[in-house]
């Protein structure tokens, strides 16, 4: 149960290229619309042909640039979850999974199994358009199932739903995962969904993998400037290096000392609900700020903050529990940006 | 009433619409997947007929069909058939000319259509012939239909290039459109209605069956 993927491809001005490996489980490929994402699962499929490179799926070479191997989509036994779904929208829902079976005498028991399994009862002679969102990608999935793939492909699973409908679906996937239970790629933009639905998370960008690892370690340090937007990182400054170790935050004003190693970072992180309240005493890291705006979120306040004396500092985002906010507010706040918490991040 | 014009233009035009079905439809598709610069000039040299007098599209299928031309003298001295002034020689002239109807219509609904349902089929270990036949066509059948229907409709029609290749001569190669001229020229006024009205009546019906087949194209999208 073994993924390896070496790819490049050009499109114009966008160069795509990614490697990577995966053991099971499931990897999610984290990026902003436009990085690659898609790319790389179509490259997979065999929808689209990569320039160069090698993709070898169990031992079994999908393609190979260099032996001249490149299967076909139908050869590569690689489930692929369409962001529309693709459901065949002149078949009822019972064709539509059959078509999904290979072996044309076992059409009536996978059926027989998977429709229960899926909680597709009593829709059997219903088209596509008849469906909910939920209900089209269960038939999908169950299509894909009954299909015996040895990878699943997942792209943007739910950005078809609407955002209620999401959670539930979630959960739903997560027992299609299981019941699968071999590799999984998933395809998001979404971080809350990513860390909830995967065991692994590469960051991608412009074409490349930025990042790659447990998704612990990844929240933990995304590593680049463009892992940490994408993990949810919403205070990123520019840094610079002063002696004794202090670092100098530049669009916050502050000067910051941390117990990671800031070698080759150029920019300094700190995720909104990281930062706390200075104890007395503190002194290290500690800021004396003013509050330049208030937001309320339905659980929580996101409290923006300039240090004293910086009127021209970009504010630094505080979300912290509204029962705690009412505790501190004032004009001024004085807070603390635990070092431990401080993201050093590439370009 | 010799009912023999109606018989050849009927049999003409469903042999000549069944061809070009067929050819029309794989030309749409093939055509959509080669690069840009031959396509151009491919879809000018097939969409020409379209806009070409019939008379001109007769004239160049005679230069190759004819007995002394190229095709046809080589068709004539191999099988010993010759190409013009029979009945089916009027089915080059009609398939030539209503195949640009059925090719522009065919890659308009092949255009609509959405190519992540064949991925998907791929994907799941289905032939693209299957894909083609079970998915794409099914998806593209309305706007094919009333592709069929107008080139069958027009080649019902069809005078000038048929004149000239298959030429007029009664209970051997006369149609619908060769009998109403020949008719008008020898004064038979009143016969010549009757056949204009016939001529009428099944284009009438043929085109009321293109619109409802528009119609429910437009309620399904």
């Amino acid at each position: 149960m073994a993924l390896s993927v070496d790819i490049e491809k050009k499109l114009g001005n966008f160069r795509l290229r990614v490697a990577f490996e995966t053991e099971g489980g499931v990897l999610a490929l984290l990026g902003a619309s436009g990085c690659g994402k898609s790319m790389t699962l179509k490259c997979i499929a065999g929808i689209e042909k990569p320039d160069r490179g090698r993709i070898v799926l169990d031992g079994v070479t999908l393609f190979d640039s260099e032996k001249r191997v490149n299967l076909p989509p139908q050869k590569r036994r690689v489930g692929y979850l369409f962001q529309q779904y693709a459901l065949f929208p002149n078949m009822t829902v019972a064709q539509n999974i059959r078509c999904g079976v290979r072996d044309r005498s076992r059409a009536e028991a996978a059926l027989r199994d998977i429709i229960p399994a899926m909680h597709l009862e009593g829709l059997e002679s219903h088209r596509p358009a008849e469906l909910s969102g939920g209900q089209q990608q269960r038939v999908a999935l169950a299509r894909i199932l009954v299909n015996e793939p040895q990878l699943l492909l997942l792209d943007e699973p739910f950005s078809a739903l609407d955002s209620q409908l999401r959670f539930r679906l979630e959960e739903e996937l997560r027992h299609a995962i299981g019941r699968f239970g071999k590799s999984v790629l998933l395809v998001s933009h979404n971080r809350d969904e990513v860390f909830r639905l995967s065991d692994d998370i590469a960051v991608m960008n412009h074409g490349n993998i930025e990042a790659i690892g447990h998704k612990a370690d990844i929240f933990a340090d995304p590593v680049t400037r463009h892992g940490a937007v994408m993990t949810g990182c919403k205070n990123i400054s520019a840094v610079e290096r002063l002696d004794e170790g202090r670092l100098l935050a530049v669009q916050w004003g502050m000067e910051l000392r941390s117990p990671k190693s800031f070698g080759e970072a150029k920019y300094i992180g700190i995720r909104m609900h990281d930062i706390c309240p200075a104890a007395p005493g503190e002194t290290e890291n500690v800021f004396a700020c003013r509050v330049a705006e208030e937001l309320e979120n339905p659980f929580s306040v996101t409290v923006m903050l300039r240090p004293k004396g910086k009127e021209d500092a970009e504010p630094l985002g505080w979300e912290l529990d509204k029962a705690l906010w009412a505790s501190l507010r004032g004009e001024t706040v004085s807070v603390r940006l635990p070092g431990e918490a401080l993201l050093p991040l590439e370009e | 009433m010799d009912w023999f014009p109606l018989l050849n233009s009927l049999r003409i035009a469903i042999i000549s619409t069944v061809i070009i079905f067929f050819l029309g439809i794989f030309a749409a598709y093939y055509i959509a997947r080669i690069p840009r610069a031959i396509k151009g000039i491919l879809d000018v040299i097939l969409t020409l007929p379209l806009v070409l007098p019939p008379t001109v599209v007769g004239y160049l299928l005679l230069r190759v069909l004819g007995p002394k031309r190229v095709i046809g003298s080589w068709v004539l001295a191999v099988f010993g058939i010759k190409l013009t002034m029979t009945w089916w020689s009027a089915i080059f002239a009609t398939t030539v000319v209503i195949f640009p109807l059925m090719y522009r219509t065919a890659r308009g609904a092949f255009e609509s259509f959405d190519e992540t349902l064949a991925y998907s089929g791929q994907t799941l270990g289905m032939s693209n012939t299957k894909i083609f036949w079970r998915i794409r066509m099914p998806y593209c059948r309305q706007g094919i239909l009333a592709g069929t229907v107008l080139a069958f409709a027009r080649a019902l029609g069809e005078y000038g290039a048929t004149n000239m290749i298959a030429g007029y001569t009664p209970g051997r190669t006369a149609t619908i459109s060769t009998t109403v001229y020949q008719l008008w020229r020898t004064n038979d006024d009143a016969l010549a209605f009757r056949w204009v009205l016939i001529n009428m009546a099944i284009s009438a019906v043929v085109l009321l069956a293109v619109n409802m087949l528009e119609k429910r194209k437009r309620r399904a999208g």
